[in-house]
């Protein structure tokens, strides 16, 4: 049971990774900035069934942050997309790098 | 309060007492944010607000003195109550000081009059001052996300510039998917350990023999990866020029100094406390991570024309050098490391702080070139910026206290049993090489004529000025006398589990039971 949710967790987060890595779109790169932090929520819970509740206590934590997180970053997004009216990632270089 | 005992952590009311700082930045913070939002904004309700905040960092400063004063301890808990805390804090407190007074003068220039602006920085610190006190993974994640939380939107604080938007975008992206790196490597550690505490970690690894589990060495790879990000360093650092350039340059100076010197804090103090058991493993890694970081940081900055993406790669460059205090793992490392946070602290901010006065409303003239022959319009600004660029480079007496700083990194790394020998060889090669834009800049300054049709700079403003040449007079008494910070940072470094005995258990972890419960 544990194995199983803990190559699970480790499969969602590489989802994760690939879609930054590989989307230019700014909300879906958060959206699966998101599904990181979420496959990190699980494997958490996991093991919290094998050491008690510290590792539940953590998830919680990250979701509060992961909310307050969320509410900063759309804000950017906008802020931005008022600048460029857009939110995709290759048209917004004012920056060399 | 009687200090000769320690302060149980266990007991709320004595938790509270050695949370005591950070709450009261917490909750005068909080207090601020209610009288900035309460009046309309204005030029002159922007700097009582910030004058405010600078009162309650003095204030918080006083009751941290007190703290270091009573040699107060406390038992193992969440947090740690400690000399390397403290002096962390002060590191901090003072750059966030010198931030607000930066940003008092900068958003005025810059027509940017919300004063919650200065409030936000208090914020940011706050989350790093819990960062410097963490114990526990999970206030190590509080800290990291209050602070870089608060460090996205003062990115984006001047909303009328395209250039702020997207690096407050970038940094935003960058950081989150770093924190996510971060969390997960915390998620593999407590899962190998089954434990968030970051000495019952070290307990643990040494007890149950885990210093093989690779769940423990996954965990501590994707920790390397997220606290990489969160220090800029090298292959990780390619945000960083970016962000530094769009963001305001206050704040840019705040994240070059204040953000980098509290994630290194954290860094340090759970690798010496929690992963000194599994260092051959680690050891490595984080050797070639202050190689490449100090070779790439210097070697790319040398290209730089524009002086904010300049200073952006010298801060690479030296969290490469702080990568090297930290490789060492003794507590000639941690005090070195506290010294030298302390000095770039201080030199980083003094640069920026050039910037910010030599920069124009809209922050044109950033360029090197700009800088030509300032000797003989601004002398007393182009010494200090000699200062600080001498100090940067580590150079004697002239710089300062910044070759102390560096020595003491190189004698710690030379001073343990198997001494850092190529490490060191690569610390002094890459600082010669930094001598190549650090110099330059000194040079355009002194000795190249004026640009034709370049505007003589106006005088800059008092705040401005006064954090110039604090930072400059500091810089240079410290060089004088670098015992005084060394006598305060010695004992200061966190405990390692090494010096508990390693006692095999025979009771294995649950985790080693079959795992159908």
């Amino acid at each position: 049971m544990l194995a199983e949710a803990i190559f699970f967790s480790a499969v969602l987060f590489t989802i994760g990774v690939i879609g930054v890595l590989t989307r230019r779109n700014a909300i879906i790169i958060f959206m699966c900035v998101e599904l990181m932090l979420n496959a990190v929520n699980l494997s958490f819970v996991a093991f919290a069934r094998a050491y008690g509740v510290a590792g539940q206590i953590f998830v919680f934590f990250v979701m509060t942050v992961a909310a307050a997180e969320a509410a900063v970053g759309l804000a950017i997004i906008i802020a931005l997309f008022r600048h460029k009216q857009t939110v995709n990632l290759q048209n917004i270089n004012l920056l060399r790098g | 309060m009687n200090f000769m005992t320690p302060l149980d952590l266990s007991i709320p009311s004595q938790l509270t007492i050695a949370l005591a700082p950070d709450l009261l930045l917490m909750g005068g913070a909080m207090i601020l944010l209610l009288w900035a939002a309460w009046r309309p904004e204005g030029v002159r309700h922007q700097r009582t607000i910030g004058t405010a905040c600078i009162a309650l960092i003095a204030l918080t400063a006083v009751v941290i003195g007190w703290f270091i004063y009573r040699n107060a301890t406390a038992t193992q808990g969440p947090i740690a109550v400690d000399r390397f805390r403290w002096i962390a804090d002060l590191v901090l407190l003072l750059a966030t000081a010198g931030t607000i007074a930066l940003s008092m003068d900068y958003n005025e220039r810059e027509g940017m009059m919300a004063p919650e602006a200065h409030v936000l920085i208090l914020l940011a610190s706050s989350g790093m001052m819990l960062l410097a006190a963490a114990r526990d993974l999970m206030v190590v994640f509080l800290g990291i996300e209050t602070m870089s939380v608060a460090t996205y939107v003062l990115a984006g604080m001047n909303r009328r510039s395209p250039r702020a938007a997207e690096s407050a975008m970038k940094y935003f992206l960058l950081g989150a998917f770093s924190t996510a790196f971060l969390l997960y490597g915390m998620a593999l550690v407590y899962g190998a350990t089954g434990a968030t505490n970051i000495s019952v970690i070290g307990d643990r690894a040494v007890q149950y023999g885990l210093t093989g589990s690779p769940l423990l060495l996954t965990g501590v790879a994707l920790m390397i990866v997220g606290f990489g990000f969160k220090v800029a360093a090298a292959p990780f650092h390619m945000w960083a020029p970016d962000v530094y350039e769009g963001a305001p340059t206050p704040i840019t100076a705040y994240m070059a100094a204040a953000v980098k010197a509290a994630a290194f804090a954290a860094f340090l103090r759970i690798w010496y406390e929690a992963f000194t058991p599994v260092y051959p493993s680690w050891h490595n890694a984080i050797w070639w991570l202050a190689a490449v970081t100090m070779a790439v940081g210097n070697i790319v900055a040398l290209r730089q024309r524009d002086l904010k993406r300049l200073l952006a790669y010298s801060s690479i460059a030296h969290a490469g050098y702080l990568l090297v205090a930290l490789t060492v793992n003794s507590a000639a490392g941690s005090e070195a490391f506290l010294f030298y946070a302390f000095v770039y602290t201080i030199a980083t901010l003094g640069s920026f702080a050039v910037v910010v006065a030599l920069g124009e409303a809209g922050e044109r003239s950033l360029n090197v070139d700009d800088y030509a022959g300032l000797w003989t319009v601004r002398p007393w600004l182009a010494i200090a910026m000699a200062v600080f660029m001498l100090a940067l480079l580590g150079f004697p007496v002239f710089g300062g206290a910044g070759f102390f700083a560096k020595w003491y990194v190189l004698k710690a790394a030379l001073q343990v049993p198997s001494p850092h020998w190529k490490l060191a060889v690569v610390l002094v090669l890459t600082s010669v090489v930094s001598a190549g834009y650090y110099l330059y800049v000194v040079m355009v300054m002194f000795m190249r004529p004026r640009l034709a049709g370049a505007v003589v700079p106006a005088r800059s403003r008092g705040l401005t000025g006064f954090v110039i040449a604090a930072s400059a007079v500091l810089l240079i008494a410290l060089g004088f006398f670098p015992e005084r910070l060394v006598r305060l940072t010695r004992g200061s470094a966190p405990l390692s589990a090494l010096s508990v005995p390693a006692a095999s258990s025979s009771v294995p972890l649950p985790l080693t039971r079959p795992a159908d419960r």
